[in-house]
């Protein structure tokens, strides 16, 4: 078992890579219609968000309730850049996600020396009080009804259909996995697995807590809006339900659904909170009750999600079988 | 030489008990100070104040002569004292070795921006760590147990995880507690040494330890706490014969084995 773990350790976070990969370059042949490759774009986002949010939960143990609202931001810097500074879209998804992530650093200081019940409220909280600025500054955000977002232009080329969307969030969702990797496997993982495990062990070992804790949550936020802000730019329109609180519990949801801790977990836990609607719509109005069941089952019976439930199964298998 | 660690008069109270009641305490480099007294004394108490964990209601914490008195752990950490816990505080979900390495993170540098793009120096400091980490683990004899995750091993071992991975901070002060509870005398033997080893290299350890055998005999001096406050305090033989304390403490503790350590 222990061979086993180096060698996962050492070609793993490649590994993920390489397969990540493989899966973008595979779909597009596999799919049917621009509505699947659609539906790709938006797990792709959704992913980048859910790992983002991941890194929060899963390696720090610190919950977040209002990403949706970091979400929305990076989602309405692409509409709101172009309309109010004159940026161009594509230089406005970076200072978006740099506006984001300084909001992040100014509000995670105060909300994150909370912690559990106390943290999810503070955090709900604040993802309820962007959606409400986005509802209700009509003059700046259109309200309700949402803002049009110019399209992407690079030198004369316009960034439009669905495919090259396929590709431009596929390669950012990439990129995504590859900083999350990176970070997981660093000093900086480790302090915020170690804060996870035991807070006061990690500070009489030198680990600056609060600091940590801050760090990640920028991060997050930062993943976040990056996703909203693609999103945004691929759909050329946006409305405030982008940072609702619902899509705050879905970006949880698939942390949880997927494993937390487990990168590709989120990909997975994204793709099913996605797709899953889709094929319940011929259930008409149970599908919500099917959704939750499915959701109910998985916790009780992969409680640790379902990417660590299933290597966790096929590396006992294969221990068995080693011996 | 002069003390690296003292405590000047420190108090603190929960509720309406005082917890710890005017405590002074000094160490110096390459001394093992034991602290002992019956079970609620105020022993944790103590290191938790002195580590930062709890701020004291009055006195002072000294590190090197500064006041440090109220500082987090983590900046005490960066001063040079670490500490081990009565009631474990391992890393469950890391391996042994990943336990030790948290405690290399003041000695690595912490760029988060060269940690996301994995810069080779990253890297290269990784494999640093890992060596030293793992040479922490040698010391208290626990590198066969390196990638067994810590809700894996068996407690003695966890409690020899918590020293390597204090000295993997390389610390100036040392507090343990009780790192020889629930251990066989084996174990509390090459925890004594172990102990021994690290105050002959010049790190300055607090102990608290019911063991009374280990105690009497690795102390340079002994502060003995009743009810919070101190009780007596001085060498080993002083404190054998104190009859408040073997009133106190060891009347109350009194099996035959510890009994028989002391009389020695
Ligand atoms: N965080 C706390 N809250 C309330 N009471 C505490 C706390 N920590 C310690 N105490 C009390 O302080 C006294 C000393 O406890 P402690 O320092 O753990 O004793 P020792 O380590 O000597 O056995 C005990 O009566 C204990 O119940
Ligand atoms: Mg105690």
């Amino acid at each position: 078992m222990s061979v086993f773990d180096t060698v996962q350790r050492v070609v793993g976070n490649r590994l993920s890579l390489i397969l990540i990969g493989a899966m973008l370059l595979v779909l597009p042949l596999l799919m049917t219609s621009s509505f699947q490759m659609r539906l790709a774009v938006v797990v792709w986002v959704y992913a980048m968000a859910a790992i983002g949010l991941n890194l929060l939960m899963g390696f720090a143990g610190q919950v977040s309730l209002g990403h949706a609202g970091f979400f929305g931001i990076g989602a309405y810097s692409v509409a709101l850049g172009p309309s109010q500074l004159g940026l161009s879209p594509a230089l406005s998804l970076p200072a978006g996600i740099a506006f984001c992530g300084l909001l992040a650093l100014l509000l995670g200081r105060p909300i994150l020396k909370l912690k559990g019940h106390y943290l999810a409220v503070a955090t709900l909280g604040l993802g309820m009080l962007i959606f409400m600025i986005l509802s209700n500054e009509v003059e700046l955000t259109g309200g309700p009804d949402g803002m049009r977002v110019p399209r992407v232009v690079i030198m004369g080329w316009k960034v439009k259909g669905t495919e090259t969307w396929y590709w431009i969030t596929g390669i950012a969702l990439l990129i995504s996995v590859w900083l999350a990797l990176n970070l997981i496997n660093s000093p900086t993982g480790l302090a915020l697995r170690a804060i996870h495990d035991s807070e006061v062990a990690a500070s009489v070992l030198g680990v600056d807590v609060a600091r940590y804790k801050l760090i990640v949550f920028v991060i997050s936020a930062c993943f976040a809006s990056a996703a909203g802000g693609l999103l945004a730019l691929y759909n050329g329109h946006i409305t405030p339900g982008v940072s609702d609180f619902l899509v705050s519990v879905q970006l949880v949801t698939m942390v949880v659904l997927g494993g937390m801790g487990s990168v590709g977990g989120s990909l997975v836990g994204a793709a099913l909170i996605i797709i899953l609607p889709q094929f319940l719509t011929v259930m008409h109005e149970y599908e919500h009750a099917f959704l939750g069941l499915i959701m109910i089952l998985t916790m009780v019976f992969m409680r640790s999600g379902i990417v660590p439930s299933i290597s966790k199964a096929i590396r006992s298998r294969r221990h068995d079988s080693n011996s | 030489m002069t003390a690296i660690l003292e405590t000047d008069g420190l108090s603190i109270s929960f509720g309406g008990l005082k917890a710890l009641d005017n405590v002074n305490l000094s160490v110096r480099p390459g001394e093992i100070l034991s602290v002992i007294g019956p079970n609620g004394a105020g022993k944790t108490t103590l290191f938790n104040l002195i580590s930062g964990v709890y701020k004291p209601r009055s006195g002072k914490v000294l590190l090197e002569g500064q006041d440090v008195t109220g500082q987090s752990p983590d900046k005490l950490a960066g001063r040079g004292l670490t500490r081990t816990f009565q009631n474990l505080q391992v890393f469950q979900t890391m391996t042994a070795l990943e336990n030790v390495m948290v405690a290399r993170h003041l000695h690595e540098k912490r760029n988060v921006l060269a940690h996301l793009l994995a810069l080779p120096s990253v890297r290269r400091q990784r494999e640093e760590t890992r060596k030293r980490a793992m040479e922490c683990l040698a010391r208290v004899g626990m590198e066969h147990y390196a990638d067994q995750t810590a809700d894996s091993l068996p407690y003695g071992a966890l409690k020899r995880l918590e020293i390597a991975r204090a000295l993997a901070l390389v610390p100036k002060v040392l507090l343990l507690d009780e790192p020889a509870a629930g251990c066989n005398p084996r174990e509390t033997e090459e925890i004594d040494e172990i102990i021994s080893k690290i105050a002959a290299e010049g790190m300055a350890v607090v102990l608290v330890e019911h063991d009374m055998r280990l105690v009497m005999k690795i102390s340079n001096h002994i502060l003995v706490l009743n009810f919070g406050k101190k009780l007596a305090e001085g060498n080993a033989a002083t404190i054998a014969a104190d009859p408040h304390v073997i009133e106190a403490y060891l009347g109350l503790e009194g099996d035959e084995g510890e009994a028989g350590a002391v009389a020695e």
